[in-house]
């Protein structure tokens, strides 16, 4: 294959914006690891806001330019070099994941303290600064990344975060909960590394783009997205491949729970999304998209069962997390059609990822609050918890809404474009799953709602006064209405989310 | 002349697969793991590919090997993650697993040929970075991103290791290796391996710019070596929390990051060299990455801090 | 002779396909965890020779191999490495744990 050297890169400034979107959290980490006496709170503190501003640049940029923005390192253009992009989704996704990390950077400050009098760091706080810093640029890497090997080093980053992050507290269930899902991890990782060998075997070219114009359908194609995608699966914890998600969403600590349902889970999704919608000759088959629908909608059915029967909280939610990504998994049989991109069924899916993020990240911190207060989180023992703490049961009702799909919610207008979708394409199941599965939500939101409000039967042990708000309060109640603005999106297609995509869809030979 | 030693080197690779796989105790299983490292090296020089051969003799081999050693010695009992299958379930497994092999196999059958191939490609631009080693220009050069994100997985890890180490020992040092006195011949080898050890080390690292070999076969040798003194109780594991051997992890990607970034300045963008500093600069980050790959591979074996003496 | 070696390639392509197939038994039908986790050291292997294997069916411009997937695999093995590391002391810390006389417990239990 012949191939000519592209002129330097130069000084190209929006690019150079995703390059330190990558850059910048593990500066923090070099940070944190090379100086003990920086204490790692305190760079966090200084990483998460410069994050989110790099963001929101993004995510203007790419808006006023209505164009992706992209950045070849090194000069080396592919397929030899990498090359980093940020179309509307990707931008958006930048976003969301300041967003949440920097929530959960916020949160964590008081719990995750190191002590003022230590000589240097200590063993939790530096574990779970130094982590969430990992992880964060591992999403953007996710986020903004082409090539995919490069995916594959963003993944393992993921996983290794996750998994310190799920057994911070070193119990010994929650160190199972870490072993099973290094595991599962681990598994889906060498699936999708298999599946990238045979796309190199194949065509020579690991880089998206490249491969969208290269690929042909054929046995190995195939092959190799199917094991990528399974590879995935076990990571995005879809039905039936889920089980090792609530022990380990359950058992981290709040602000890691909220990281790692609201987005950790999202990413291996964004890519599956990247190789059915870039990589998969177009149209990739309607029976393909129905398995994955089906899978989806087995998940959004039994999960959401399992979790009313659920007598903890996190487990609860964390259950409620696997039924939520069924919802995302629809999407692959309701994007037909010559412009997917431009549907209400891309709209809706890429809805209801952000607002279950927004929504789940309130709910885990929610929960957070009722725990440390409380001292367990035993559902059926709730009584008298509305009135102490009344802002966290309000916020953790707020997100619920988006899990229900009731308005207004980002959840509800997410569901909604689904649900239209489903119909419009003569999708009755999928109409029907959807339905079932904001009944089922509501059962098992409503259920923890009717236990907090209960009034105390007889024991005066405990004063029933209502707990001061604090800036953590606030904090859990501005993301539950982060997830709730979003259903002030108009009910069509967003321009946003098609932005760097158009080219794509229609340069299909 | 060299197909039978192909089929010499699959059959016995399969065997040893086979064998870890099924021998009923861990130690052996291990040992037969470190066996399995050796002959793929082999199989790796059999496919001309001498630098993977090399990693895989010093990493998939060599610290995996010492590693598990260690940990199959302290494991006790494990509550099984799953349950004993029984009989039939075990057909079940294996025919799914022979069908998957046989599925993989018809696929590698049925690659292109001729197969498609970057070596042209990146043999084009190797003048421009003055190296000779095409496969220390992918990692350094066109594909400068993947190993400085490799880096970070190597110190996520290591991280990971010492998180799991008790509260009120952070900071202090890994646990020692043995509880009684290390055995004479131990004691031997580890005065008399290192110098040699690091000599090779350096020759390695030297001609890894344009011949096989580079910063990680030096690094695991060095690593190695330390890792060997500690065994034989001749230094002590360093602290985790000491600043010289944070400043060493964090040394490493540190300078490939202000690399990288000067780069921009040059207004050559990021991570990219100018040519006629392209060597230098590419050994300076080899260099400097080495001293953290030493330390973090070298600590990932020796464990978390379990002991506070000073 | 350019014949022998690429069907030497494709041998041992095939080996790595019977090693993938071997790690997912053991990672399947083996309850001890260190065994899973061989099993997958194994299965990782498989992958990267059939990386190695293509890489040296892409021989050419006076290269025994295509460095690209060489270079991939340096990488992928210092991960794998870095997995196991931390699978193992996970192993090692949950072994501590079950092992360990009730009196010699665990950190505080804060949740």
């Amino acid at each position: 294959m012949s191939h000519v050297l592209p002129p330097a890169e130069g000084i190209n400034l929006p690019g150079l914006l995703l390059v330190f979107a990558v850059l910048l959290p593990i500066l923090g980490l070099i940070a944190m690891l090379g100086l003990r006496a920086l204490h790692p709170e305190r760079v966090a503190r200084v990483v998460a806001p410069l994050g989110l501003l790099l963001a929101c640049a993004i995510l203007a940029e790419v808006w006023e330019g209505r164009s992706a923005i992209d950045y070849t390192l090194g000069g080396w253009a592919p397929p030899l070099g990498l090359k980093l992009r940020a179309d509307g989704v990707s931008a958006v996704m930048l976003v969301l994941a300041a967003l949440v990390i920097g929530a959960a950077a916020l949160f964590s400050q008081h719990q995750f303290r190191t002590p003022p009098d230590a000589p240097g760091d200590t063993r939790a706080p530096f574990a779970f600064w130094s982590m969430l810093m990992a992880m964060w640029s591992a999403l953007n890497l996710v986020f903004v990344g082409e090539d995919l090997f490069n995916f594959f080093v963003a993944l393992e980053l993921l996983t290794f975060s996750a998994v310190t992050l799920v057994c911070l507290d070193g119990r010994a269930t929650t160190l199972h909960a870490a072993l099973r899902y290094l595991l599962f991890a681990l598994l889906g990782s060498v699936l999708y590394l298999l599946g990238v060998g045979l796309i190199y075997g194949r065509y020579g070219v690991l880089d998206l783009a490249l491969l969208s114009e290269l690929a042909q359908p054929g046995p190995i194609t195939l092959a190799a997205v199917a094991m990528m995608t399974v590879g995935l699966m076990a990571k995005a914890s879809l039905f039936p491949l889920h089980l090792w998600l609530p022990p380990a969403h359950a058992g981290a600590p709040p602000a890691a729970s909220a990281v790692l349902s609201a987005l950790v889970v999202k990413a291996p999704f964004f890519l599956i999304l990247r190789l059915w919608f870039e990589l998969l000759p177009a149209p990739y088959s309607p029976l393909a998209g129905q398995l994955l629908a089906a899978l989806g909608a087995a998940a959004i059915l039994m999960c959401s069962v399992v979790a009313l029967g659920q007598s903890r909280l996190k487990l609860m939610i964390a259950y409620s997390t696997v039924a939520q990504i069924g919802y995302l998994f629809l999407v692959f049989t309701l994007t037909a059609g010559p412009a997917p991109f431009a549907g209400l069924g891309w709209t809706g899916g890429v809805l209801q990822l952000l607002s279950h993020a927004l929504a789940k990240a309130s709910m885990f911190l929610a929960a957070g609050l009722i725990a440390e207060d409380m001292g367990h989180d035993r559902i059926a023992d709730f009584s008298g918890l509305a009135r102490r703490q009344p802002l966290a049961i309000f916020a953790f009702g707020l997100a619920g809404l988006s899990l229900m799909g009731l308005p207004p919610s980002g959840g509800f207008v997410a569901k909604l474009m689904l649900l239209s979708a489903a119909a419009a394409s003569g999708q009755w199941w999928i109409a029907a799953v959807i339905l079932a599965g904001g009944v089922l939500a509501a059962g098992y939101v409503f259920r923890v709602i009717g236990a907090a409000m209960k009034d105390r039967d007889g024991e005066a042990a405990q004063p029933a006064a209502t707990l001061p708000a604090t800036g953590r309060h606030a904090l859990v109640l501005a993301l539950a209405l982060l997830a709730l603005a979003l259903g002030f999106v108009p009910l069509q297609p967003l321009a946003l989310f098609a932005i760097g995509r158009g080219e794509l869809a229609q340069g299909q030979p | 002349m060299s197909e039978p030693f192909a089929l010499l080197l699959t059959v016995l690779v399969l065997l040893t697969a086979g064998w870890i796989v099924t021998v009923r105790e861990r130690r052996a299983a291990v040992l037969g793991f470190i066996a399995y490292g050796l002959l793929l090296a082999l199989v790796w020089i059999r496919l001309a590919a001498v630098d993977v051969a090399l990693t895989e003799a010093a990493i998939g081999g060599g610290a995996t090997g010492v590693l598990l050693l260690r940990v199959a010695a302290r494991l006790g009992d494990l509550r099984p993650m799953s349950a004993q299958p029984g009989r039939m379930l075990k057909w079940l497994a294996g025919l799914v697993c022979a069908g998957v092999s046989l599925a993989l196999m018809a696929l590698v059958l049925a690659l292109p040929d001729p197969a498609p191939s970057l070596a042209g490609a990146a043999m084009e631009p190797l003048a421009r970075t003055g190296l000779g080693n095409p496969v220390t220009a992918v990692l350094l050069a066109y594909r400068a991103l993947d190993t400085f994100l490799e880096i970070i997985v190597l110190l996520l890890a290591l991280i990971g290791v010492w998180s799991l180490g008790p509260d009120r020992f952070w900071g202090g040092r890994p646990a020692a290796w043995y509880e009684g006195t290390p055995s004479s011949a131990l004691t031997f080898l580890a005065r008399v391996l290192p110098p040699f050890g690091i000599v090779i080390a350096g020759y390695l690292f030297w001609i890894g710019a344009d011949e096989p070999g580079g910063k990680f076969q030096a690094s695991t040798l060095l690593a190695a070596m330390w890792l060997l003194t500690m065994m034989a109780g001749l230094v002590a594991a360093p602290r985790t929390g000491s600043p010289a051997l944070r400043g060493a992890l964090a040394f490493g990607p540190l300078v490939f990051l202000v690399v990288g970034l000067a780069g921009i300045g040059w207004g050559e963008g990021f991570l990219a060299y100018p040519d006629r500093f392209a060597k230098p600069l590419i050994l300076l980050i080899e260099a400097a990455l080495a001293v953290s790959i030493v330390a973090a591979l070298a600590l990932m074996v020796a464990g978390p801090a379990e002991r506070n003496t000073p | 002779m350019t014949h022998s070696l690429v069907s030497a390639a494709t041998l041992l392509g095939l080996c790595a396909c019977g090693m993938v197939g071997i790690g997912l038994y053991g990672l399947i039908v083996r309850p001890d965890a260190l065994r899973k986790l061989l099993s997958f050291n194994i299965l990782g292997s498989g992958v990267f020779l059939l990386f190695g294997v293509i890489g040296r069916r892409g021989a050419a411009a006076g290269l025994e191999g295509d460095p690209v997937p060489q270079a991939i695999v340096i990488t992928g093995i210092v991960v794998a490495f870095s997995a196991t590391a931390l699978a193992a002391t996970l192993l090692v810390k949950i072994s501590d744990a079950e092992n360990a006389l009730p009196d010699a417990g665990r950190e505080e239990d804060e949740a």
